[in-house]
């Protein structure tokens, strides 16, 4: 079994939103990330995956939970190894447009991190821009450019050589393609994957186009309204979801192939994703779970190891509850 | 199917920016029949979303300025009507959905009063006859408890059902043909795979033909009966769904197909982007638009724009890989 780099326990991150009331935005959830994999982190909109990422970084304080990096709590760090473990964890946003500085040269942007950590100094610091550059798939000439000068594939690259300026062990990427045209998605998600095998990189890749996830992911967590629904390897997702909310939302999504558009059934989930405010008693997904029981509602599922590796947070595969 | 509800014939485009002009759309023509659905696919910037303001005549004139070219709706030159003729036809004839619903919903009025309005205004029909038709429209589209809905703002509604009022206010008076320009692109897939499913009952119930903008070749391959694949203003190849996903013809259109992984795909199989950028508008360059993508570029094609190609009767390619001296590649 390869080395545990992250793990991550019964982290929750609550938003206070006024009137006393409360957003759970991530509520109670476990995984561990091996060092060397990638883990793709999926679900709808607002269901917390781009805050896990944000406290997994300590970008959030966590309002309960832990996160370990290399077996040390991250919430906890302090003195000199704040800067270490910065160095060593990095994220890629979403957004190539808003998550460069405009009025940055494109070789600050890139140098910014070495600058802060004090690495890669003088002569070294241009050479090491220039070598990123390449690395990502740009070249020198680009260097005393402005991010306005760039198309989005290209500023997501700058993105991605900034990441890889100090070094770093893991990566979180948030979305890092959403905002790309399909051709440009696979420029970017190619170079991810070469990058992962020169360097041994980690990565925790959050997106919602599940076809993609599963190309980039060995794992793959399924999120819903704040909660962990199911983990699982991709390929095992992908051929035995085992949560209702996973089979549905596999089948929503289209395939680029008419043949199988025009025979395949599809599981179409009623209604909208509840408010996190006030989300349903019990286990999150009842209130649209074709499957939903008396239960789902009173007890909130456990996280089971319903297969090998595969763990799964719904009653239907709760032992203790069908042995009667 | 030799009826036509529309026709676009040789339609240009361009918009003068500081910069200079910027060529949009470059010699487009294509028709829908009746009761058929066509998607036009590309990149961001081809031109997809212009040519279909254009249809509606709500390219903004200036800075943009529709260069040559016809546009006939059952057989009537849209260019001919006067704005308010077109006003009608566009609540009429044509019903449109756009990416964001919020730009097009009154964010003052609750929802029943922008439908009774839109529906009083196209209709002479009395204020409760044009209240039960709202409570019917939004029936049709799928949205529960309408009379208490018609009560709500539109914030008060989510993303998903947003678009199901727009689809009820593009639906309003029985068009002909409804332009759908990324309509679920804000989207998430459940809540994408509940409006193309209205969008397939709505077309059973009504025969309306639909134009659907989609990057998202899947949506495509779910809803389309046709594909225009449009690349730099132009539309480089056309052809049935079929034809499109089994045998396209075009370099740019292989490459938008290799592109994207497949959820039944081996994950250790890199994906085949498509290198490089599109070109900028301002000068499109001689000769065909995608040549310095394109894997199997020759000499003629920097020089010379191709010619159509006509492979069936519906599918067409424009690219120098078909003329008889070029070598096959594929
Ligand atoms: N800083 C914040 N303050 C209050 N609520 C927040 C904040 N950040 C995120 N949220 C809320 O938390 C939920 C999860 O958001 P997010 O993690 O961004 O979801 P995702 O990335 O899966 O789309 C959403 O309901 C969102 O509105
Ligand atoms: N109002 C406008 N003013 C200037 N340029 C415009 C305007 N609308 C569109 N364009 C330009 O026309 C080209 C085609 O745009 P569009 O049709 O929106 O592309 P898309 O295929 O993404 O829908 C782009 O280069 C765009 O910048
Ligand atoms: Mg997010
Ligand atoms: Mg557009």
């Amino acid at each position: 079994m390869p080395n545990k780099l992250v793990e991550v326990k019964n982290l929750k991150k609550h938003f206070a939103v006024g009137r006393g009331k409360v957003l759970k935005a991530v509520n109670d959830i476990s995984f561990d990330v091996y060092e060397g994999e990638t883990l793709g982190l999926v679900g709808e909109s607002g269901c917390g995956k781009s805050t896990t990422g944000r406290t997994i970084i300590r970008l959030y304080e966590a309002t309960e939970g832990e996160v370990f990096f290399n077996g040390e709590n991250v919430h906890k760090i302090s003195g000199k190894k704040i800067k270490d473990f910065n160095r060593k964890m990095q994220m890629i946003f979403q957004d190539p447009y808003a998550s460069l500085n405009p009025r940055m040269k494109v070789e600050d942007i890139i140098a910014e991190g070495m600058d802060i950590h004090g690495i890669y100094k003088g002569e070294k610091r241009r050479e090491r821009v220039f070598e990123l550059l390449e690395t990502v798939g740009l070249n020198k000439e680009h260097a005393t450019r402005f991010p306005h000068e760039f198309s989005g594939g290209q500023r997501q690259r700058i993105g991605i050589a900034r990441a890889l300026a100090v070094d770093p062990e893991f990566i979180i990427a948030d979305e890092p393609i959403s905002a790309l045209d399909v051709s440009i998605q696979a420029q970017v998600v190619n170079l991810l994957k070469e990058l992962q095998k020169e360097h041994g990189l980690t990565y925790l890749f959050i997106a919602h186009d599940l076809s993609m996830v599963k190309h980039i992911s060995d794992r793959i967590g399924v999120m819903y309204l704040g909660a962990m629904m199911e983990l699982a390897d991709s390929e095992d997702l992908y051929a035995e979801p085992l949560h209702p909310y996973t089979k549905a939302l596999l089948s929503s999504i289209p395939l680029p192939d008419p043949d199988i558009e025009e025979s395949r059934e599809r599981i179409i989930l009623s209604g909208d994703v509840p408010s996190p405010i006030s989300p349903p008693s019990g286990c999150p997904f009842r209130t649209r779970c074709p499957e939903a029981m008396e239960t789902c509602a009173v007890k909130n599922p456990e996280w089971l190891e319903a297969r090998p590796n595969h763990f799964v947070a719904c009653h239907l595969y709760d032992p203790n509850l069908h042995k009667e | 199917m030799s009826e036509t509800l529309l026709e676009i014939n040789d339609l240009a485009v361009s918009f003068s920016t500081q910069g200079g002009e910027v060529q949009a759309v470059r010699g487009v023509s294509f028709a829908v029949a009746p009761g058929e659905t066509v998607a036009i696919v590309g990149e961001s910037g081809c031109g997809k979303s212009v040519t279909a303001q254009s249809i509606m005549r709500l390219v903004p004139e200036p800075p943009g300025r529709i260069k040559h070219g016809s546009i006939h709706l059952n057989g009537k030159d849209l260019a001919a009507l006067s704005d308010k003729q077109m006003r009608s036809v566009r609540g009429k004839q044509i019903g449109m959905i756009f990416q964001d619903p919020m730009t097009s919903l009154n964010p003052t009025l609750t929802v029943g009063d922008q439908l009774t309005e839109g529906i009083l205004t196209h209709e002479n029909i009395s204020k409760s006859e044009a209240e039960k038709k709202a409570v019917e429209l939004l029936n049709l589209v799928g949205i529960a408890n309408p009379q208490e809905r018609l009560k709500l703002y539109p914030h008060q509604f989510s993303g998903g059902m947003r678009q199901r009022i727009m689809i009820a206010m593009a639906l309003m008076c029985k068009p002909s043909l409804l332009i759908a320009d990324e309509p679920t692109t804000a989207l998430d897939v459940t809540i994408q795979a509940q409006i193309i499913d209205l969008f397939k009952e709505i077309q059973e119930k009504t025969g309306v033909a639909i134009i659907i903008i989609t990057h998202d070749l899947g949506v495509v391959a779910q809803i389309a009966d046709r594909i225009n694949v449009m690349y730099a203003g132009e539309i480089v190849e056309s052809g049935t769904v079929k034809e499109i996903f089994y045998k396209p013809q075009h370099p740019y259109t292989r490459g938008l197909l290799t592109s994207v992984p497949r959820l039944d795909g081996d994950r250790s199989q890199p994906l085949i982007p498509i290198a490089g950028t599109p070109p900028d508008l301002f000068s499109p360059p001689e000769g065909c638009a995608f040549t310095s993508r394109c894997k199997y570029a020759m000499e003629v094609c920097r020089a010379y724009d191709p010619a159509v190609t006509h492979l069936s009767d519906r599918h067409f390619t424009k690219c120098w890989l078909q003329d008889e001296r070029a070598e096959k590649p594929f």
